[in-house]
C-alpha cells in the first residue's frame, strides 16, 4: 500500500522545504572567518601612507570592520547608519578601504563626515580577499579580542542596527567586562 | 484602454476557464450530457479572451503606451518593431500572458482531436485542463498584472533586456511553454483515466500523440536555449547545469521515459500505474521549474526578477493540482488492471530499462539542484553544486542507456531471442567501434576514455538504427521495404539517430574543445587548433537603440585566409553595461568563435578566442529528434480526429 | 527590475562598470591572463578555476566571470599554482575565506554524504524494484499475442 501513497509524501516533504526555503535568500553566503580571530594585515592608513594598520587595532574593544569604497551605492546608503552608530552609540568602527582611489576617498570623508576612528587603505583588494570580502558593503563585528562574530553583507540599514547589530555589541560588552 | 479591455478579457478568461472545468469534471461525474457538450464552447471563449488580452499587451507595447508599467519596463521607443512584439514575453508578467494564452491553444486542440474518445473521459480530462488554466489566469492577476498602470507616466522607457533581443529568444520562450504546457495534457488524460478506471491500452494509445508533441516543444526549446546561451553569454558554453537549466531538462527526462513507458502500456496493458506516476510527474517537474524561476528560491543567471509571493502562489498551485493529482493516485491505482505479462527477455524490458536510468537521472538532477536549499532549510550551511557534481553523475547514467538504446529496437515484444538480436546487430556494433576509435584517433591522440565511450556510442546509436531498413530491404527489396516501415518505427529510427548525433558533439567538443583568453592591440595575432587570429583593430557601428565597439579579426589557417570575423563590445542606450557580441564562423565540423572583453588600456583588449569542434551536433542532434518524434505522431494509428468515436477497449491499430 | 543594493547582481554591474574606468589605467601593462610555460600546470590551472563559483556573479565560475574578484582569485591561483601548491592547498585557501560555497564541486562531508551517494543508491534501489516487477511479470499468464504485436 505504502508504494501507492510515496509520490505524495514525496510531493509534501518537497512543499514542506520550498516554504521553507522561500524565507531564506540564496545569495547570502555565510562567512567561514565567523568566530575565528581577525585574519592577519598589515596596510597603510588611508589619511597618511606613514602610519600603518594591521589587525592588532581591532583588538582592545568591541568594534566594527566595515568594508567600504566610493563607488559603493550601497556604501552611500548606509553611511548615515555608521555616523550614527559611530557618534551616537560610542560604537569603534575601522574601516577598509576597498578598491578605491586614496584622494577621492579621503575628500568623501571630509565631505559627508567620517564614522571611522580610521581606514586601512587597501587598492587592489589583497586584505579583502583575506577577509572573503565579495562586494560592498560589508560589515564585521569583532568582540573585544579580535575575534569575528558576526559578518553583515550589504548596506547596514535602520532596523538592521536596532534588531540585530546593537543587542550584538551589547551582549559583546557585557562579555568583555565580564572576562 | 487596451490596459484596461486585457485586464477585463484576463478576468473574463479566468471565469470561462472555470466554468469550463465546472462543466467539465461535474458533467462527467453527474452524466449531465448538455454540461459535457457546453464544455468546448467554454473552450473557445478561454482562447478568445486570452487572445485578446494578449493581443491588448502586444497593441501597448507597439504603440509605445508607457503608461503601463510592464511596457515601461521593457520597451523603448527605439525598440525594432519585431522586439517590441516579443517583448511581451520579455519578462515575467508578460511571460505570464503568453503562457496562459498557449495554454489554451493546447486545451483547444485537445478539445478538436478528442471528439471521437468517448465523451465522459475527454470532459473529465478538459474540465482537469480548465483547472489548470484557472490556476495560470489566477497567479497572473493576483500577483503579476501585466496591465497594472504606472503613475507619472514616464517620457520614455527602460528598453527590453539587451540579451533578449534576439531572434533565438524570440523562438525559445514560445517553445519552451509549448513544451511543459502539452504535458498537462497527459496529466489530465491521466487523471481523468485515474477517475474513470479506462482500459490501460486504450487510454495509452490516446496520451501517446500528446506526450509526444509536447516532447518535441521542448526538445526544441531547451536546444534553443542552449545554443542562445552559447552565443549570447559570450563564454562558449552549451550548457551549464544552471538550477533553470534543470529545470526545463528534468521534466524533459520524465518526459522522455513517458514517451517509452506509454510503449509498454499500449502494448501490453502493463504498467499501467507506473506510466501515469511519469504523466502526473513530467507535468508536476514543469510546474516546479516554474517556481524555480520565478519564486527566487534557488540563484541563477536566467532567474526573473523575482518575489516570494509568486513563489507561495506556484507552491500552492503545486500543492493542490500535483498533490490532487497524486492522492487521487494513492486512492485509485491499487484498482487498476495489472495487464498482460512478458519474458524477462523482451522489447518491454528494453524500454522499462531506458525509464530506469532517465528517471534516475532526473531524479539525481533534482537532488543536486535542490541539495544546496535541503542543507540551507535545515540550517546546515551553504554549498554549491556545480557542473562537476552533475557530469559525475549524470554521464555514467547515460553510457549504459546508449548501450541498451541501440538494442532495444531490435528487441521482439513479449519475448525476445538473444541470439537473433546479436546475429541481426554485430557489423553495425562492429562498425560503430571501429568508427568511434578511428574517429577519435584522428582528432587527437591523448583522448580519454570518456570520450572515447562518447564517440562509440554515439556512433552506435546512429549505425545501430540501420539494421532496421537493411534487414527490410534485404528482405522485400528497397520500396516495399522501406515503404513497409510504420511512421512510428521511422520516428523511434530517427530520433535515436538524433541522440547519438548529438552524443558524439558533445563528447568531442567537451574533449578537444579550445579556449584562451589573450590580451591583443591591434596587429597582435594568436593562434588556437591550428587557426590564426589576427586583430586588426576596431571601428565604431551604430544600431537601432544601441552603439558599438567591433572588432576586426583575420583568421587564417596554413597561411589560408578562412574568414573575416566581427565581435562586438555592445551597449544598448537605455541601459548601461555593455555587451559582449559575438562573433561566430559556423562550420558542421567547427565553429570559431570571438568574443570581445573589456579594453585594457594601451590599445589592448581582453580577447576570448575559441575553437568548437562538431558543437552544431549537439543542436543538430536535438533537431534530428524531434524531427523523429513529428513522424511518429503522424503514424495513422494516432490520428483520433477521424473515424468513429472509439468505444473503451477498442484496438483499431 | 527591483534591485536590493545588497544584490550582488547589482554590485557586479557597478564594479564591471566603475572599475572598469577606474582601474583601466592600473591594469595595463600587466598581461592578464599570461599563460604558464608548463602546459601540465596550465591545464591545472583550468580545471581549478572552472570549478570555483564566482561570489559576485553567482553563477558563473571564476573562470567565466568578468568581475574584478574573479580576475584576482584567477591571478591569486596562478601564482599560487607556480608557488608549487597542490590543488587541495588552492581549494583549501578559497574554502578558508569565503566557506565551500566556493566550490563547484562539494566535498564529501557527512551534510552532503546523500548528495554524492543519492544517484547511486537510487539507481541500486530502482534496479531492484525493476527487476522484482520485470520477474513477476514474466511469470504471470500468457494472454494471447497477435500478429501484428510481434511485428514491431
Amino acid at each position: 500500500m505504502w508504494r501507492y501513497i510515496l509520490p505524495l509524501g514525496i510531493l509534501l516533504v518537497l512543499i514542506a522545504f520550498f516554504w521553507r526555503g522561500l524565507q531564506l535568500d540564496p545569495g547570502e553566503v555565510p562567512s567561514p572567518l565567523i568566530d575565528r580571530p581577525a585574519p592577519n594585515f598589515l596596510l597603510q592608513s588611508l589619511h597618511d601612507p606613514e602610519e600603518m594598520v594591521s589587525e592588532l587595532d581591532l583588538v582592545g574593544e568591541v568594534t566594527l570592520f566595515n568594508v567600504w569604497g566610493t563607488w559603493c551605492p550601497g556604501c552611500h546608503e548606509e553611511h548615515e547608519e555608521l555616523m550614527r552608530l559611530a557618534h551616537e552609540e560610542n560604537v569603534r568602527i575601522i574601516g577598509l578601504n576597498y578598491r578605491d582611489d586614496r584622494e577621492a576617498a579621503i575628500q568623501w570623508l571630509e565631505r559627508l563626515g567620517s564614522p571611522f576612528e580610521r581606514s586601512a587603505y587597501d587598492p587592489d583588494g589583497a586584505v579583502a580577499i583575506d577577509w572573503g570580502v565579495y562586494g560592498a558593503p560589508e560589515t564585521f563585528v569583532l568582540d573585544h579580542e579580535g575575534i569575528i562574530r558576526h559578518k553583515h553583507v550589504g548596506e547596514i540599514t535602520h532596523e538592521d542596527i536596532d534588531q540585530q547589530l546593537l543587542p550584538l555589541i551589547e551582549r559583546l560588552r557585557e562579555e568583555a567586562e565580564a572576562g | 484602454m487596451t490596459a484596461e479591455l486585457g485586464q477585463i478579457a484576463l478576468i473574463l478568461a479566468l471565469l470561462v476557464s472555470l466554468a469550463q472545468a465546472w462543466f467539465g469534471l461535474a458533467g462527467a461525474t453527474r452524466g449531465r450530457l448538455d454540461w459535457m457538450h457546453a464544455v468546448p464552447g467554454a473552450v473557445l471563449g478561454q482562447v478568445f479572451f486570452t487572445l485578446l488580452a494578449y493581443l491588448a499587451l502586444t497593441w501597448a507595447l507597439v504603440q509605445n503606451d508607457f503608461s503601463i508599467a510592464y511596457v515601461a519596463e521593457n520597451s523603448n521607443t527605439d525598440l525594432p518593431l519585431v522586439y517590441r512584439l516579443t517583448a511581451v514575453w520579455g519578462a515575467h508578467e508578460g511571460s505570464l500572458l503568453l503562457w496562459c494564452m498557449l495554454m489554451s491553444f493546447w486545451t483547444l486542440a485537445a478539445t478538436r482531436f478528442s471528439r471521437n474518445l468517448p465523451l465522459p473521459f475527454t470532459s473529465r480530462a478538459i474540465g482537469i485542463l480548465g483547472l489548470v488554466s484557472a490556476g495560470f489566469i489566477l497567479f497572473t492577476v493576483l500577483t503579476s498584472n501585466p496591465f497594472e498602470r504606472l503613475f507619472p507616466m514616464p517620457g520614455e522607457g527602460q528598453d527590453l533586456n539587451p540579451i533578449l533581443q534576439d531572434p533565438a529568444m524570440v523562438i525559445h520562450p514560445p517553445m519552451l511553454y509549448l513544451g511543459y504546457l502539452g504535458l498537462s495534457i497527459p496529466f489530465a488524460f491521466a487523471v481523468s483515466s485515474l477517475i474513470g478506471l479506462e482500459s490501460n491500452t486504450t487510454w495509452a494509445r490516446w496520451t501517446r500523440p500528446w506526450a509526444t508533441g509536447a516532447w518535441i516543444c521542448l526538445t526544441l526549446g531547451i536546444a534553443l536555449g542552449s545554443w542562445w546561451a552559447y552565443y549570447e553569454l559570450g563564454w562558449g558554453g552549451w550548457w551549464f547545469w544552471d538550477p533553470v537549466e534543470n529545470a526545463s531538462f528534468m521534466p524533459w527526462l520524465v518526459a522522455t521515459a513517458l514517451i517509452h513507458s506509454l510503449a509498454v502500456t499500449e502494448k501490453r496493458g502493463a504498467f499501467r500505474n507506473w506510466t501515469v506516476l511519469l504523466a502526473i510527474s513530467a507535468f508536476a517537474l514543469a510546474i516546479l521549474g516554474a517556481f524555480l524561476v520565478r519564486s527566487g528560491v534557488l540563484v541563477s543567471v536566467h532567474a526573473f526578477a523575482t518575489d516570494p509571493t509568486r513563489g507561495v502562489f506556484i507552491l500552492m498551485f503545486l500543492a493542490f493540482v500535483v498533490g490532487g493529482a497524486l492522492a487521487l493516485y494513492a486512492w485509485r491505482a491499487p484498482k487498476m488492471p495489472p495487464g498482460g505479462g512478458f519474458k524477462l527477455s523482451s522489447r518491454e524490458t528494453f524500454l522499462l530499462l531506458n525509464n530506469l536510468f532517465l528517471v534516475v537521472a532526473a531524479a539525481a538532477v533534482l537532488l543536486g539542484t535542490l541539495y544546496p536549499l535541503f542543507l540551507d532549510a535545515l540550517g546546515l550551511g551553504k554549498i554549491s553544486v556545480g557542473p562537476p557534481y552533475f557530469n559525475a553523475v549524470f554521464v555514467p547514467l547515460m553510457l549504459p542507456l546508449l548501450v541498451f538504446l541501440g538494442m532495444g529496437p531490435y528487441a521482439r515484444w513479449k519475448q525476445a531471442d538473444g541470439g537473433d538480436m546479436l546475429h541481426r546487430l554485430w557489423p553495425f556494433a562492429v562498425a560503430a567501434v571501429v568508427f568511434g576509435v578511428t574517429g577519435t584517433l584522428l582528432l587527437g591522440g591523448n583522448a580519454g576514455v570518456m570520450v572515447l565511450a562518447g564517440v562509440v556510442l554515439g556512433a552506435w546509436a546512429i549505425f545501430s538504427v540501420l539494421a532496421e531498413p537493411v534487414d527490410r530491404i534485404r528482405k522485400r527489396g528497397l520500396r516495399n521495404g522501406l515503404g513497409g516501415i510504420p511512421r512510428s518505427i521511422w520516428g523511434m529510427l530517427v530520433a535515436h539517430a538524433g541522440v547519438g548525433v548529438m552524443v558524439i558533439g558533445i563528447a568531442v567538443v567537451t574533449v578537444f574543445g579550445v579556449e584562451r583568453e589573450v590580451r591583443l592591440a591591434p596587429g597582435d595575432s594568436h593562434e588556437i587548433a591550428g587557426y590564426e587570429f589576427r586583430f586588426e583593430g576596431t571601428r565604431d557601428v551604430t544600431g537601432p537603440n544601441w552603439d558599438s565597439i567591433q572588432g576586426q579579426f583575420q583568421v587564417t589557417r596554413n597561411g589560408r585566409d578562412v574568414t573575416q570575423m566581427h565581435p562586438e563590445r555592445r551597449i544598448y542606450r537605455a541601459r548601461p553595461d555593455p555587451l559582449a557580441q559575438v562573433d561566430l564562423h559556423p562550420r558542421l565540423r567547427r565553429d570559431l568563435y570571438i568574443a570581445m572583453g573589456d579594453y585594457l588600456g594601451d590599445d589592448y583588449w581582453s580577447i576570448r578566442l575559441q575553437y568548437k569542434p562538431m558543437v552544431r551536433w549537439i543542436w543538430l542532434g536535438a533537431i534530428i529528434m524531434s524531427l523523429g518524434g513529428l513522424i511518429a505522431i503522424l503514424d495513422r494509428r494516432y490520428r483520433l480526429g477521424s473515424g468513429k468515436r472509439a468505444t473503451n477497449g477498442n484496438r483499431e491499430d | 527590475m527591483k534591485h536590493r543594493q545588497s544584490n550582488p547582481v547589482w554590485h557586479c554591474l557597478l564594479l564591471a562598470v566603475v572599475l572598469l574606468l577606474a582601474w583601466g589605467m592600473a591594469i595595463a601593462g600587466t598581461a592578464p591572463e599570461e599563460t604558464f610555460d608548463d602546459p601540465e600546470l596550465e591545464e591545472r590551472y583550468h580545471s581549478i578555476v572552472a570549478e570555483l563559483r564566482c561570489l559576485v556573479c553567482q553563477n558563473e565560475s571564476i573562470a567565466e566571470s568578468n568581475a574584478e574578484l574573479a580576475r584576482d582569485l584567477r591571478s591569486r591561483t596562478r601564482e599560487m599554482l607556480k608557488d608549487g601548491a597542490s590543488d587541495e592547498e588552492i581549494k583549501a585557501y578559497m574554502t578558508d575565506r569565503y566557506g565551500d560555497f566556493v566550490l563547484y564541486r562539494p566535498p564529501v562531508t557527512a551534510s552532503t554524504m546523500a548528495l554524492w551517494a543519492g544517484p547511486a543508491v537510487m539507481l541500486l534501489l530502482a534496479s531492484i524494484g525493476l527487476f522484482i516487477a520485470l520477474r513477476r511479470r514474466s511469470q504471470m499468464e500468457d494472454e494471447e499475442v497477435s500478429e501484428e504485436e510481434k511485428n514491431r
